[in-house]
């Protein structure tokens, strides 16, 4: 070891003024806790709640305790990121290949609507949707029947609920044909390996996951029935739909606004991703004979989604964590529930904003150093 | 006349096949017009589903007769490449055109046709169209938050001010050239300092900043005649034994109030608000978080390990948690961290979580165009003699900042979008402002207008941003 003063110092320097900071806020933070009579301490976590949550996946009430109301938050957070990836990956997947169509309008009209969405804050979004179009719904007597279940209200969204009968063969059916697809691909890959025969792999997937849960319906003896949302009259002017699911226009509006406007960042990265495939790529797989379907399946995709991938997941955890701004329109997620409300009744400042930050940033650190690993395994090996 | 096979549009019929075609996609696109324009259904007496396909169905024969490759008339070669090239791209290019007709009427009724104007009361808004009314009655609210209305030229001569000093660069003659850089970054900020301390505050809200301000100018400024070797140790220690200097043993506090205008009346924060709060908040938050991301960035690159782990920890945390969790943190966990009697005002705690959080992430962008440079710019530099500050202000970091232009440039437009997110230390800028006055009991029902109004506002913003960025990425473009 070559230890020399000029690099010890300034590292020392460093480390001191930080340690000096956090000294400095530890030792205010316990003056004033002391001054305030407040105790430092996790131990409210188990503590009776005592107020209620407007809408939880799992079954809470004021009885139970903070950390179940933790847990609600953190479903809600979760559930609403989850429908949000989803529909955002959809529209951005579409929007972003619009935008490379040689079709005028159709490229015209994907630009306007990336540069649109893109150049408007979500906050801003999130209030349009839920104070001034949602708020537009006819009220629940008024509303006509999409398909003749679902019900679009003032009040929310109701749609019918499924009713299973013996759900965990129906569930095992649909395991048994995952399992054996991957089994038929490992499969094809060697035969086709070892004696360059081609099994259509596809169509016997697709085979596979229909027949597998339909035979569960007919022999295995699951049922599923509907039950759709009825209107009920609670007092003269005062009507409610009762039975099915019914999802509160708070959830609507944040997850319409939050697809929208990550859609318009990822159709800007699959746009980058697929025009980040050289030309010459394309030209080179023609010229050995690969059918158009093929030279995107085999050629421009995979190195496509090599450059998609990593931008992708960046905004997959921006709306995760956007998904916070829900506080601002009371959807009861993680910040309103637990850095709102429990904080309010509690008044463990420090111990609760250091819970909800902590969170927020193991989902995203075990997400990217997930992003890492998976970037290692897909990048090119240059020799 | 050769045979006409009407399933095969070709090149010997192209006289006929031009005109039907035409003539179709003319009909299909007039009952579209007519049908939006003056509700008048041209094909009522069909069956209602009939009638609703029909347009489609018209214009989708009418594109695929005119659709005949090399038929020498450029205008239509044009338009099939453009617009016609294949059935799916034909109906896809019909369906927007009809949804464009479509949306027309309703959207120009709401906002121009039926939309009230004139007037300064709720009862004007009788109409379906859209109440501007709203908007010009609650004009200076939303410009101005709760700011008196007496004093609100000092907001204005203060932007317009500012906005003149700021377009100095652009007629600066050569012989000043060299210097507007130390002017951008040194004097301008200060000269915007002042104006909002002494101007728009008009009092004592700014106390402890200032000193910080001042304190980092005048270090900054002494740090130019400091050797290169000592400048990391002076910059460790010297602003901040400054700021206590200037705090407990100058007095500057007697100096300042000196310094206050006379006449003018101390406007407290929690009455600042509106688009120009929007405005103070971006360009403090800008000047702030570039210095901050620019030293995380090299300390992440950093040789000494202790500096690179706690570069990267800064960085991971403020990139892992949400804006508004930070925000909640400097509104209610940060005050517990100061000693008692020591008060930041909620503006300035508001500006420097925001800071924090987005020079994490000009750190990441900065990070990417360092990485980007390759290794001979800096062994060149080194064999020049150049030691490591001489190094990076003279060859690394002006190549690696213009070729980052776009990605700061997307975290300044994040910064700006983020604003609004301040209602949560109780700032109202305009949008907070919007949800004020929605909820005003003698302006109820008029919330669409009001973000429609802030969703222009901001989209004019930062598509000039955008575009801006766009230009200074051309003009700094070099080839390597």
């Amino acid at each position: 070891m070559n230890l020399k003063l000029k690099d010890i110092v300034p590292q020392l320097i460093t480390v001191i003024a930080v340690v000096l900071i956090f000294g400095f806020f530890t030792y205010n933070a316990q003056i004033n806790m002391e001054n305030r009579g407040i105790d430092f301490g996790y131990g409210f976590l188990s503590q009776e709640s005592s107020f209620d949550v407007q809408f939880s996946l799992i079954e809470y009430d004021g009885s139970h305790s903070y950390f179940r109301a933790y847990l609600v938050g953190l479903l809600n957070t979760i559930l609403v990121s989850v429908i949000g990836i989803i529909i955002a990956t959809i529209l951005g997947v579409i929007v972003g290949v619009a935008r490379l169509s040689p079709n005028y309008l159709i490229n015209k009209f994907a630009a306007f609507y990336v540069e649109f969405f893109r150049n408007i804050p979500l906050l801003l979004q999130i209030f349009f949707w839920y104070f001034a179009a949602l708020r537009a719904l006819p009220l629940p007597q008024d509303a006509e029947a999409i398909f003749g279940v679902f019900f679009l209200t003032i009040k929310g969204l109701y749609v019918p609920a499924f009713i299973w009968q013996n759900f965990s063969i129906f569930f095992y059916s649909l395991v048994a044909a995952v399992i054996a697809i991957i089994v038929i691909r490992i499969h094809a890959k060697k035969v086709q390996e070892n004696q360059g025969k081609q099994i259509p792999v596809f169509f016997i997937s697709l085979g596979l996951i229909f027949i597998l849960p339909l035979l569960s319906f007919l022999i295995g003896g699951v049922k599923l029935s509907f039950e759709v949302p009825v209107l009920k009259q609670l007092a003269t002017t005062s009507f409610i739909y009762e039975g099915g699911v019914s999802l509160p226009p708070e959830l609507i509006a944040l997850t319409l606004s939050l697809s929208l406007y990550t859609a318009t960042f990822i159709a800007e990265c699959v746009r980058a991703g697929i025009q980040g495939v050289g030309k010459g790529q394309k030209e080179a797989a023609a010229s050995i004979g690969l059918t158009p379907n093929q030279v995107l399946k085999l050629v421009i995709m995979p190195q496509a989604l090599r450059i998609i991938i990593p931008p992708t997941t960046n905004q997959y955890l921006n709306l995760t964590k956007n998904s916070s701004l829900a506080a601002a329109i009371a959807y009861p997620d993680l910040v309103l529930v637990f850095a709102g409300t429990a904080l309010m009744q509690t008044g463990k400042a420090i111990e609760i904003v250091s819970i909800t930050m902590f969170t927020y940033l193991t989902l995203s650190i075990s997400i990217s150093i997930l992003m890492n690993w998976y970037n290692k395994r897909i990048a090119i090996q240059e020799k | 006349m050769s045979k006409i096979n009407f399933l095969k549009p070709d090149r010997a019929n192209l006289n006929t096949f031009l005109y039907l075609g035409s003539f179709l996609f003319l009909i299909s696109f007039l009952d579209v017009f007519f049908n939006s324009f003056f509700n008048l259904n041209l094909t009522g007496f069909l069956p209602n589903f009939l009638s609703f396909v029909l347009p489609l169905v018209l214009g989708f024969i009418g594109l695929y007769f005119i659709r005949i490759e090399y038929s020498g008339i450029k205008r239509l070669d044009l338009l099939n490449k453009h617009i016609n090239t294949n059935n799916f791209n034909a109906v896809l290019s019909l369906l927007i055109i009809f949804i464009i007709i479509k949306s027309i009427p309703p959207i120009l009724s709401w906002f121009v046709v039926d939309a009230s104007f004139a007037g300064d009361s709720k009862d004007v808004c009788t109409g379906t169209g859209a109440c501007w009314t709203y908007i010009k009655v609650w004009m200076r609210r939303f410009m101005y938050g709760m700011y008196p209305n007496a004093e609100q030229w000092r907001i204005n001569l203060s932007f317009i001010s500012l906005v003149l000093l700021g377009s100095v660069g652009y007629f600066a003659t050569d012989k000043f050239k060299k210097y507007l850089t130390l002017y951008y970054v040194v004097i301008y900020p200060l000269i915007a300092f002042l104006f909002i301390f002494f101007f728009i505050s008009g009092g004592p809200v700014f106390f402890d900043f200032s000193y910080g301000i001042i304190a980092a100018i005048l270090s900054i400024i002494i740090g130019f005649f400091i050797p290169g070797r000592f400048k990391f140790y002076y910059f460790l220690i010297v602003p901040l034994t400054l700021y206590i200097i200037l705090k407990y043993f100058l007095f500057f506090e007697e100096y300042i109030e000196l310094g206050k205008l006379d006449g003018l009346n101390w406007v407290e924060t929690g009455a600042w608000g509106g688009l120009s709060l929007t405005f103070i908040i971006s360009f403090f938050c800008l000047i702030f978080c570039f210095p901050i991301g620019m030293a995380f960035a090299l300390g992440r690159r950093s040789g000494f390990p202790l500096i690179r782990y706690i570069s990267v920890g800064f960085i991971e945390f403020w990139r892992g948690v949400p804006l508004i969790t930070v925000l909640f943190m400097s509104a209610v966990m940060f005050p517990m961290f100061l000693p008692e009697d020591f008060f930041i005002d909620k503006l300035v705690r508001a500006i420097i979580a925001i800071s924090l959080f987005e020079a994490a992430y000009v750190a990441e962008v900065i990070r990417g165009g360092l990485q980007a440079l390759p290794r001979g710019q800096y062994e060149a530099a080194k064999s020049l003699g150049m030691g490591y500050w001489k190094m990076h202000i003279f060859v690394i970091l002006p190549q690696a900042l213009k070729l980052v232009i776009p990605g700061i440039a997307n975290t300044f437009l994040a910064l700006v979008k983020d604003t609004p997110l301040i209602f949560v230390v109780g700032l109202l800028e305009i949008v907070g402002m919007l949800n004020l006055a929605k909820t005003n009991p003698e302006w109820l029902g008029f919330a669409m207008e009001g973000y429609v109004f802030a969703a222009i506002i901001f989209w004019i913003i930062c598509y000039a941003m955008s575009k801006y960025s766009y230009n200074l990425e051309q003009k700094y473009k070099t080839d390597r």
